[in-house]
Parts: C-alpha cells; sequence; structure tokens
C-alpha cells in the first residue's frame, strides 16, 4: 500500500519535473526564434519538410472528412426535409471543429513523429553534442526554425484541410446526392460567420501548432539517446500530442462558442 | 620536467564529478602540455569521454577547477565559453557529422555559422582542409555513404575548420579497420606537429596510442594511477598499470564481478529472487 | 537533396495554397462577402414576442437579405423587445412606413424578420423606427388555439 503511494508519488514528482523542463526549454526556444526571422534560408528548409511533406496526407484526408459529412449529414437532415441545410453542416462541423482538430491530429502523427525522431536521432548520433563543441548553439540552429516552421505550418494546413473538406461535401451533397447547389453555398453563407467561426478555427490551429511542436522538440531533445529512447520520444509524442490536441479544443470550444 | 605555466594549455585540479550516485573522478589532477600529444587512458567505463566534455565545458564539475588556456572553464559565461569553444576542436566517437548535408557542407558548416567569408574562400579553406585528410575527392558524399574510417577523418577536417589550437579525439581508433587505424594514428601526429596543435587522445587501445602520444595518463575509479611516457609506463613497477599496458586478464582488476563467493553461491542452493 | 531554389518555391507554393484556401473560406463560405458591416444604418424595432430571433438572424425584403440583426434589447417599461436591425448602405429606400415581421424559415427553421416596404416618400434614416411590427408565430401557442377551437367545434 504504502509502496503504491510512493511509486504514485514518484511518478507526480518526475512528470512536474518534466513539465517543468519542458517549460524551460519553450523559454529558450522563443529566445532563439528572433534569430532564425534574420536567417530566413533556415526557416523555409523546414517549412519544406514540416509543411509541405504534410500537405498531400492533409489534402487526401480532408476531402474523404468532407464526403463522409456530405453523406451522413444528409442521411441525417433528409428526414426533416432540411437537406438544403447541408451546406451548413459540412461548413460549420469543419471551420469550428474538424479542421483544426483532425489536421491537429494528422500533423503530430506526421511531421510531430518526424520532428522528434529526427531531434532524438541527431542527439544520439552525437551531432547536437557535436554542435555544441563547434560553439554553435543547437537550440538556435536546429530547434528553434523547426518550432516556428510547425507552428507556422499547422494553421495553413487546417486552413487547406477545412477548404478541401468542404468542396468534398459539395461533391457528394450536390454532386451525386443533387443538393441544390444555390442552397448549399448560399445557406453556408448566411450561417456561418468570418469573424465568429472561421478565425476561431484558425486561432485553434494556431494553439495546436504550438503545443504540437513544442511537445514534438521537446520530446526530440529530451529524449534518452538510444535508439530504444528515441522510439519511445517518438510514441509519446503522438500521445501526448494528441491528447493535448483534444483536451485543448474542449477548453477553447468553451471559451470560444458559448 | 619543465613545469613552466606558459607550457599547460589544459590544467585540472582536485577534480570531484560524480552522476548520481557513480562517483566519477574523485580528485584528479591533470596537466595537458601545449604542442604535445597526450593520450588519456583507462578501461571502459571510466569517464574518459566525461573528461573531455569537462573540458569542453559542456558538463560542470562538483568540484575543482578546470583551466583552459589561462580561463576557469566552468565559471564562463556561455558567450565566453563559447568563444573558447571556437578555439577548440572536437572529434567525436561517432564522427558526429551532420546527416542531412554532404561532406563539403560538414566541413564548411563552423565557417559559415561563425564567420562571413565569401563563397569562394569558404570553398577553397574546406577543400584544404579535406585535402590534409585526403578526401578531397569525396567532397560531394554524404554522410551516409561514407565507412567509418572515411567519417572520422571528414570529422577531423570539420574539427580544423576554424584552425583550433587543441584537438580533443575521443576514442579515434575504436572500431577502426587495421588501415584506417593506421592513417587515423598517423594524421593526429602529423596534424599536431604540422600545425602546431595541442592534442588529447582519449583511447583505451593501448599499442596505437602509445605509438603517438607523449605523455600518458593512466585513470581507473576516479583517480589517476599512471602517468609518463610511453616508455616511463611500459616499465611500471605498478601492478595495476602493468595489467592495463600489457593488457593481462586478471590481475589487481579482477576477472569476476564482485559479488559472493563462487562456493558459498553454490553451496547456499537458494535465490530468494528468482523465488528458488 | 534538394536545392535552395526549388525549396523556395515550393513553400510559396504552400504559403499561397494556405491563403488561398483562407480566401476560399472568407469569400465562399462565410458571410463576409455578402455583408459588410460598413457604411450600413441601424433602425430599430418592437415587437411584443420575439420568438427563437437571435443576433445575426437575417433580415430580408421580399425574401432578400438586406441586412441583419445587430443587437437585441428588453425595454422595462413597455415590455417589449427592441431589436436593432443593420441595414446595408446599398438598400436606403426603405419608406418610413415599412413594416417588419419575424417569420420563420420552413417548419423547423431559424426565424428572420422579413420588411414589408410601405408607400411613404420619405425614407428610414440612420437610427429610424419601425413602427409596424407583427411578432413571432410561436408554435405552440397556433397549436393551442387550433386545439381549442377544434375543441370549441367538437362541442356544437
Amino acid at each position: 500500500m504504502i509502496g503504491s503511494i510512493r511509486k504514485l508519488g514518484r511518478w507526480g514528482l518526475g512528470a512536474f519535473e518534466r513539465l517543468g523542463r519542458a517549460h524551460i526549454f519553450l523559454y529558450y526556444i522563443l529566445m532563439g526564434v528572433p534569430p532564425v526571422l534574420l536567417r530566413f534560408s533556415l526557416l523555409v528548409q523546414q517549412m519544406l519538410s514540416v509543411g509541405v511533406l504534410s500537405l498531400l496526407i492533409i489534402v487526401v484526408s480532408g476531402f474523404f472528412v468532407g464526403m463522409v459529412l456530405g453523406l451522413q449529414g444528409y442521411n441525417t437532415l433528409v428526414d426533416f426535409g432540411a437537406e438544403q441545410s447541408l451546406g451548413v453542416v459540412v461548413a460549420l462541423s469543419l471551420v469550428r471543429e474538424l479542421g483544426p482538430v483532425v489536421a491537429g491530429l494528422l500533423f503530430a502523427g506526421r511531421a510531430g513523429s518526424a520532428l522528434t525522431a529526427e531531434i532524438g536521432l541527431m542527439k544520439s548520433t552525437e551531432q547536437l553534442s557535436g554542435m555544441e563543441m563547434m560553439a554553435v548553439d543547437p537550440i538556435k540552429r536546429v530547434i528553434a526554425p523547426r518550432f516556428l516552421a510547425g507552428f507556422i505550418s499547422l494553421p495553413i494546413l487546417a486552413t487547406i484541410f477545412t477548404a478541401v473538406g468542404i468542396v468534398g461535401g459539395y461533391f457528394v451533397g450536390v454532386g451525386l446526392l443533387g443538393v441544390d447547389d444555390g442552397a448549399f453555398w448560399s445557406q453556408m453563407q448566411a450561417k456561418v460567420d468570418f469573424g465568429e467561426d472561421i478565425m476561431n478555427g484558425v486561432i485553434k490551429s494556431i494553439v495546436f501548432g504550438f503545443v504540437v511542436t513544442w511537445i514534438a522538440v521537446f520530446e526530440g531533445y529530451d529524449c534518452v539517446p538510444t535508439s530504444e529512447g528515441v522510439s519511445r520520444a517518438t510514441t509519446r509524442t503522438v500521445v501526448h500530442s494528441s491528447l493535448a490536441i483534444l483536451g485543448l479544443d474542449f477548453v477553447l470550444t468553451a471559451l470560444m462558442f458559448t | 620536467m619543465n613545469d613552466n605555466s606558459d607550457d599547460v594549455l589544459v590544467r585540472i585540479r582536485d577534480l570531484h564529478f560524480s552522476r548520481g550516485n557513480r562517483k566519477i573522478f574523485n580528485g584528479v589532477d591533470l596537466d595537458i602540455r601545449r604542442g604535445k600529444v597526450t593520450a588519456i587512458m583507462g578501461p571502459s567505463g571510466t569517464g574518459k569521454t566525461t573528461l573531455l566534455k569537462l573540458i569542453g565545458g559542456q558538463l560542470k564539475p562538483d568540484q575543482g577547477s578546470i583551466q583552459v588556456d589561462g580561463l576557469e572553464v566552468p565559471k564562463l559565461k556561455l558567450s565566453k565559453l563559447y568563444e573558447l569553444r571556437k578555439r577548440i576542436g572536437m572529434l567525436f566517437q561517432s564522427g558526429a557529422l551532420l546527416t542531412d548535408i554532404n561532406v563539403f557542407d560538414n566541413v564548411a558548416f563552423p565557417i559559415r555559422e561563425h564567420t562571413n567569408m565569401p563563397p569562394s574562400m569558404i570553398r577553397d579553406m574546406v577543400l584544404m582542409k579535406l585535402e590534409s585528410v585526403g578526401l578531397r575527392n569525396a567532397r560531394d558524399m554524404m554522410p551516409s555513404e561514407l565507412s567509418g574510417g572515411m567519417a572520422r577523418r571528414v570529422a577531423l577536417a570539420r574539427a580544423m575548420a576554424l584552425d583550433p589550437m587543441m584537438i580533443l579525439y575521443d576514442e579515434p581508433f575504436t572500431g577502426q579497420d587495421p588501415i584506417s587505424m593506421g592513417v587515423i594514428v598517423q594524421l593526429i601526429r602529423l596534424l599536431n606537429d604540422a600545425l602546431g596543435l595541442t592534442s588529447i587522445v582519449v583511447s583505451h587501445d593501448v599499442q596505437e596510442t602509445a605509438t603517438i602520444a607523449d605523455d600518458i595518463y593512466v585513470l581507473s575509479e576516479g583517480k589517476v594511477v599512471g602517468h609518463g611516457t610511453p616508455q616511463q609506463l611500459a616499465e611500471t613497477d605498478s601492478d595495476w598499470v602493468k595489467q592495463f599496458m600489457q593488457g593481462l586478464p586478471d590481475g589487481p582488476v579482477p576477472f569476476h564481478y564482485l559479488g559472493m563467493q563462487y562456493v558459498d553461491d553454490l553451496l547456499a542452493g537458494t535465490d530468494p529472487e528468482r523465488g528458488v | 537533396m534538394h536545392n535552395s531554389k526549388t525549396v523556395e518555391i515550393l513553400v510559396g507554393l504552400f504559403v499561397a495554397l494556405g491563403i488561398a484556401a483562407l480566401f476560399m473560406l472568407a469569400m465562399k463560405v462565410s458571410n463576409l462577402s455578402t455583408f459588410s458591416s460598413e457604411g450600413g444604418y441601424v433602425v430599430t424595432a418592437r415587437f411584443e414576442n420575439i420568438g427563437g430571433l437571435k443576433v445575426r438572424s437575417p433580415v430580408t425584403v421580399a425574401g432578400v437579405r438586406v441586412g441583419r440583426i445587430s443587437d437585441i434589447n428588453f425595454d422595462n417599461t413597455t415590455y417589449e423587445a427592441v431589436v436593432s436591425m443593420s441595414i446595408e448602405a446599398g438598400y436606403n429606400t426603405l419608406p418610413t412606413d415599412t413594416s417588419a415581421s419575424i417569420f420563420t424559415a420552413g417548419l423547423l427553421g431559424e426565424q428572420y424578420v422579413s420588411l414589408e416596404p410601405g408607400g411613404d416618400e420619405k425614407y428610414l434614416q440612420q437610427g429610424g423606427e419601425v413602427r409596424l411590427t407583427q411578432s413571432a408565430i410561436v408554435l405552440e401557442q397556433v397549436i393551442g388555439q387550433f386545439l381549442y377551437s377544434q375543441a370549441e367545434g367538437g362541442d356544437k
């Protein structure tokens, strides 16, 4: 009994210690961000691997999610004779929730895990240590550009996801199921507010981008420098950032749409 | 021996360092003299690599002083430490080449980070360094395409890129075939003399190290147990140093991991942890 | 692997695609294109009961959307709801004797204000009031009345 309480205590202390280290790390990253803006090529390079290479999975998933929403929404709405509102259903669910959340989850799986693995590998092969010995700060040179790239990329990816999803919903609703073209768009326009809905969705994706990239670079930098440590860190990145996205989504939704 | 302070580049006094509960250094004194190749030897796990990290300021000692070129390393501010590190090259065991850029860019990396030289000058410098390790024609290869020995030579070219005053070698001979080992042994000596460097070689390969070192320190259990030229150490009367230098299987360092006596262990017949 | 020019082009395209997507959301999906709050004018109307009317509900004339509800207040002395409607600047020829009714789009749809232009030669200005109003039809009341009249009819 005492033993298990002690175990719990040790676990709690460990968790808090990690949390503390993560925040100190964040401070150093943020200090490293201004120099990155001066060396634009570093940022562009990372935008390619973090953002552009995630584009395909985002576009394909967005289209499918939109199509499913169109199909499910139609089947439900048609019972009430309200299939004209399909555009509203598809657009609002994507803009407010699914766009930022699903794009964030995909981003955590695709780009977040890759970031952790890359940084963890650089750590375990002494590349980070080597940089330090060459008087190059790895946080400024390696971590900060990746952090900034992820932070910028996710909102862009989420916006693309949402837009493609709406096109997917349009394709199924109007193209295949015969909802009136004009009603689809006009009802959507009447109900979706730019400031209230779309901007709040964008704000969500900015928050998710910040948190996911932070978790990913921290796990990579903090991992045990062995191949097992790197693979554990990669798993943790995906699990922790997914949980963080879903939890924060609830908090943000409660703050934004009440 | 001439113990003039100008002659000593790295001076370590009463160094204590522990990791967790394990004491790694327990009062180590070392002098690394300018222009010499100094070897630091000892069995695996005696913290030889840790010593290099302490000299480079990547770790801080619990107690004691580490002076490099008159600067007290553990007390340096980060910006001063970075200034010092520009004058120190380090060759990691794995080479630690950046895997996403090619050989040329790896060697150019420190130059590009720390200077504003025009590309044509950087090219000349990089080719010069690569020429000195014999890999000028491998400049377009990626690190993954290099053999272990080549990677280490590229890393050596990179360590020299900023014309440092001192190069630290972390286990440069481990895991090399005899030819590339010979190449590296020779390079360390040649570069040291040609460029007027000071070299610290951390290693447990006695034969190779003995051929190039001017001075050897032998570490064990957190202390310096032997010091002298290769010649002096070969004629030592310390049992421990003899065992290490000649690679004898048993001696002061026992073959058996310490614990219960074999006979007692068999006679006891039970092993509570295993539930026997 | 990639030379820096290709990298820059790809990243540039990526960012451009993101901006295009945001532009599409703004113009095609949201109400940003059909309604701009600038340059419009606000008129008020008093209703006994506004039913399910909400801020941002549409205001229409002859079925065409001309503005939206910008504010809903309660008047403590008359016990009426005061609804402010923001009308777009282009629709500035609504006569002063225009009447306002609250209708429901479809049986279960959202509620909106429909304006019926009168014949006056003066037009509504900023801060003007629509005096003729008809309250929302509350479904429960209608059904209640219907059942009541049916019951009365059945007795006779």
